[in-house]
C-alpha cells in the first residue's frame, strides 16, 4: 500500500491527480493539504446542502489529511529506524486516513453545480461503454443506488474501469478503503460517499433519497476524461 | 471467513441448519434466564392464513421518554435513532425471518446462528443491531454520569488500575473505532474455545473486565463475553447533536448519560453466570472422571477373563 501511494505521489503528469497539493517538509517527506473545492459550499443546493458540504470538506476531509500526514511522519520515522513492527501497525491508520484523503479528493471532482454541467449525462466513449456494460445509464444508476442502499455501515459505491480488462465495474468498499483495494487494475470514475456524514444532516436516515438525488450533481465530464485516458 | 461460501436462501425452512436443538459448544441458556426482562420484546399472534404461530419481534422503547436525555442527547436524535433506525432493524428482521427456521427463535440465538463464526449472514446485521440498540438505551439514563460504585468500582480498579485509566481506555476505543461500530465494557469469563477465530482478547485472563470495540453490528455476545456497557459510535448516534465531534459526544456520554446502576446490575448477572458455568464444568469433569474410572474397572475384568491357556 505504501509503495503504490509513493508512485501516486511522484507522478508528474498533468492529468487529474486525485491528490491535493503536495507540501515538502524539511525532511523531504511529502505531506498533503486539503484541496480546495472547485465551487462554493452552497453551489450544490438543493441536492446537497451547503451545511453538509462545509462540514464534509472542512471537518471530515481535513481530519483525514491531518491524520494521514501524522501517520506518514510516523511511518517515515519507523522506516528510518528499521522498526518493522511499527511500520506494520501503522498500516490501518494509513489506509483509513490516506484512503479518506484519496476518496474525498475524487468525490469533490465527481460533483458539479447544475450550471456547470452537474447532472448532464455522459457522452462519447464513456456513454457508449455504460450502455454496453449496463444496458443504459438508468440501469447503472439503479445498480449503484441498490448497492449503496444495501451497504452496511460506512463505505463507498464506485463506478470504475478495469484498465486491464477494458471494462466498467460497479464495486463497493468499506470504510475509507480506496477502490484499488478491490483490484489493482481498477481506476475510480465516480464515487458515491455513503458514510452517514455525507447525507444525514439533510436526508436523515433516508439514504435512498440521497442516492436518488445525487445524480443531479454528478460531474460526468470528469468521469469521461478519466475513462478516456485509461482506455487510450 | 470461509472462502467460496454459497448464497443461502433464507426462506427455505431447514435449508441452512439441521432442524435440531442448538448446540454451539457452550451454554447460553443462563444468559437468557438472567435477561428475563428482555423476553418482553416478543409478542405472538396467529397469522390469518396459516395455522402456525408467528412470533414477531417488537420494538422496545427506551426506559425513559424520548426527551428525557436532553440537553445531552436531543429528542430529535432519539426520535430518529430509536424511531427510524432501531424500528427499521426490527421491521426488516421480521421480514427476513418470516417462514424460516429463525422465525420464533430468541433474538440471542438468531444472533449466534447468523454470525456464523464470522462469515456473517444477512439477518445478523438486523438482529444484532436490535440487541445493540436495546442495550444502548438501557446503558443510559436521565441525570446519568457520576462514578461507578461497589463491586463494579472494585473490579474496575483491579482490572484497569483506576477509574481514570478505564475511562481513558473506553474513550480511546470509542474514538478509534473507525467507521461505524460500538465500544464496550464487557466481562470476560470464557476459558472455552469460542471457535470463530476472532476473539479480541484471547490472551487475557479469565473473569476480568475488558474494553473492546466492534465494527458495524458485531457485539461481544459473539465472542462469548458478557456486555456491561456500550456506546454507539455510528455517526447517526451523534451527528445531529455533535456534527463531526465524536470526542465531545463520548465525553458527554461518560459525564452525563451513562447509567452505572445498569452496568452494576449487569455485572452481578455476569458474575452469577460465570459461577454457574464453573460449577457446571466441575460437575461435568467429575462425571467424566467417574465414567473413566468405571471403564477401567470393566477392562480389568475382561483382561483377567481372557487369561486362558492357549495351548490345549
Amino acid at each position: 500500500m505504501a509503495l503504490s501511494l509513493r508512485n501516486l505521489v511522484s507522478r508528474n503528469s498533468l492529468a487529474p491527480l486525485p491528490i491535493g497539493r503536495l507540501l515538502l517538509s524539511t525532511r523531504g517527506l511529502q505531506t498533503f493539504s486539503l484541496p480546495d473545492l472547485p465551487y462554493d459550499y452552497g453551489a450544490l443546493e438543493p441536492t446537497i446542502s451547503g451545511e453538509i458540504m462545509m462540514l464534509h470538506h472542512q471537518k471530515h476531509h481535513q481530519t483525514y489529511v491531518t491524520n494521514y500526514n501524522k501517520a506518514l511522519e510516523q511511518l517515515d520515522d519507523a522506516m528510518n529506524r528499521g522498526d518493522p513492527s511499527t511500520v506494520v501497525k501503522l498500516q490501518s491508520a494509513l489506509k483509513f486516513n490516506g484512503g479518506g484523503h484519496i476518496n474525498h479528493s475524487i468525490f469533490w471532482k465527481n460533483l458539479a453545480p447544475v450550471n456547470e454541467g452537474g447532472g448532464e449525462p455522459p457522452r462519447g466513449s464513456l456513454g457508449w461503454a455504460i450502455d454496453t456494460d449496463f444496458g443504459s445509464l438508468e440501469s447503472l444508476k439503479q445498480k449503484m443506488n441498490a448497492e449503496g442502499a444495501a451497504l452496511q455501515g460506512s463505505g463507498w459505491v464506485w463506478l470504475g474501469v478495469d484498465k486491464e480488462l477494458k471494462r466498467l465495474v460497479v464495486e463497493t468498499t468499506a470504510n475509507q478503503d480506496p477502490l484499488v483495494t478491490k483490484g489493482p487494475s481498477l481506476v475510480p470514475l465516480i464515487g458515491l460517499d455513503v458514510w452517514e456524514h455525507a447525507y444525514y444532516l439533510q436526508y436523515k436516515n433516508v439514504k435512498p433519497d440521497y442516492l436518488n438525488n445525487i445524480w443531479k450533481v454528478i460531474n460526468w465530464k470528469y468521469a469521461s476524461n478519466v475513462y478516456e485516458k485509461e482506455s487510450a | 471467513m470461509a472462502a467460496g461460501s454459497t448464497a443461502i436462501n433464507f426462506s427455505t425452512p431447514c435449508a441452512l441448519f439441521p432442524c435440531q436443538p442448538l448446540s454451539l459448544g457452550f451454554s447460553r441458556s443462563s444468559f437468557h434466564r438472567h435477561q428475563a426482562a428482555k423476553n418482553q420484546r416478543r409478542s405472538t399472534r396467529r397469522a390469518a392464513s396459516t395455522p402456525a404461530i408467528t412470533a414477531k419481534l417488537e420494538l422496545k422503547p427506551p426506559p425513559y421518554p424520548l426527551n428525557a436525555l436532553e440537553p445531552h442527547m436531543s429528542q430529535e436524535t432519539l426520535s430518529y435513532h430509536w424511531g427510524k433506525h432501531h424500528r427499521g432493524y426490527v421491521e426488516n428482521l421480521n421480514k427476513q425471518i418470516t417462514g424460516t427456521e429463525l422465525d420464533g427463535m430468541l433474538l440471542e440465538d438468531i444472533i449466534f446462528l447468523t454470525y456464523n463464526r464470522g462469515d456473517i449472514l444477512p439477518p445478523f446485521n438486523n438482529a444484532a443491531q436490535i440487541w445493540n440498540h436495546e442495550f444502548f438505551w438501557e446503558s443510559m439514563k436521565p441525570d446519568g454520569g457520576g462514578k461507578p460504585t461497589g463491586d463494579l468500582l472494585e473490579l474496575i480498579k483491579r482490572d484497569f488500575g483506576s477509574i481514570d485509566t478505564f475511562m481513558e481506555e473506553f474513550r480511546a476505543a470509542a474514538s478509534t473505532q473507525f467507521g461505524s461500530g460500538w465500544a464496550w465494557l464487557a466481562y470476560k469469563a470464557n476459558r472455552l474455545d469460542v471457535g470463530n477465530a476472532v476473539n479480541p482478547s484471547p490472551a487475557d485472563e479469565d473473569k476480568k473486565l475488558v474494553v473492546v470495540k466492534s465494527p458495524n453490528a458485531v457485539n461481544p455476545l459473539v465472542w462469548d463475553y458478557y456486555p456491561l456497557l456500550v456506546i454507539d459510535v455510528w455517526e447517526h448516534a451523534y451527528i445531529l447533536d455533535f456534527e463531526a465531534r465524536r470526542a465531545d459526544y463520548i465525553s458527554i456520554f461518560m459525564e452525563k448519560l451513562v447509567s452505572w446502576e445498569a452496568v452494576g446490575s449487569r455485572l452481578e448477572m455476569a458474575k452469577a453466570q460465570a459461577a454457574e458455568r464453573e460449577s457446571e464444568e466441575r460437575r461435568r469433569q467429575e462425571e467424566e472422571e467417574k465414567n473413566a474410572g468405571d471403564a477401567e474397572a470393566v477392562e480389568m475384568y475382561l483382561d483377567s477373563n481372557s487369561d486362558e491357556p492357549e495351548a490345549d
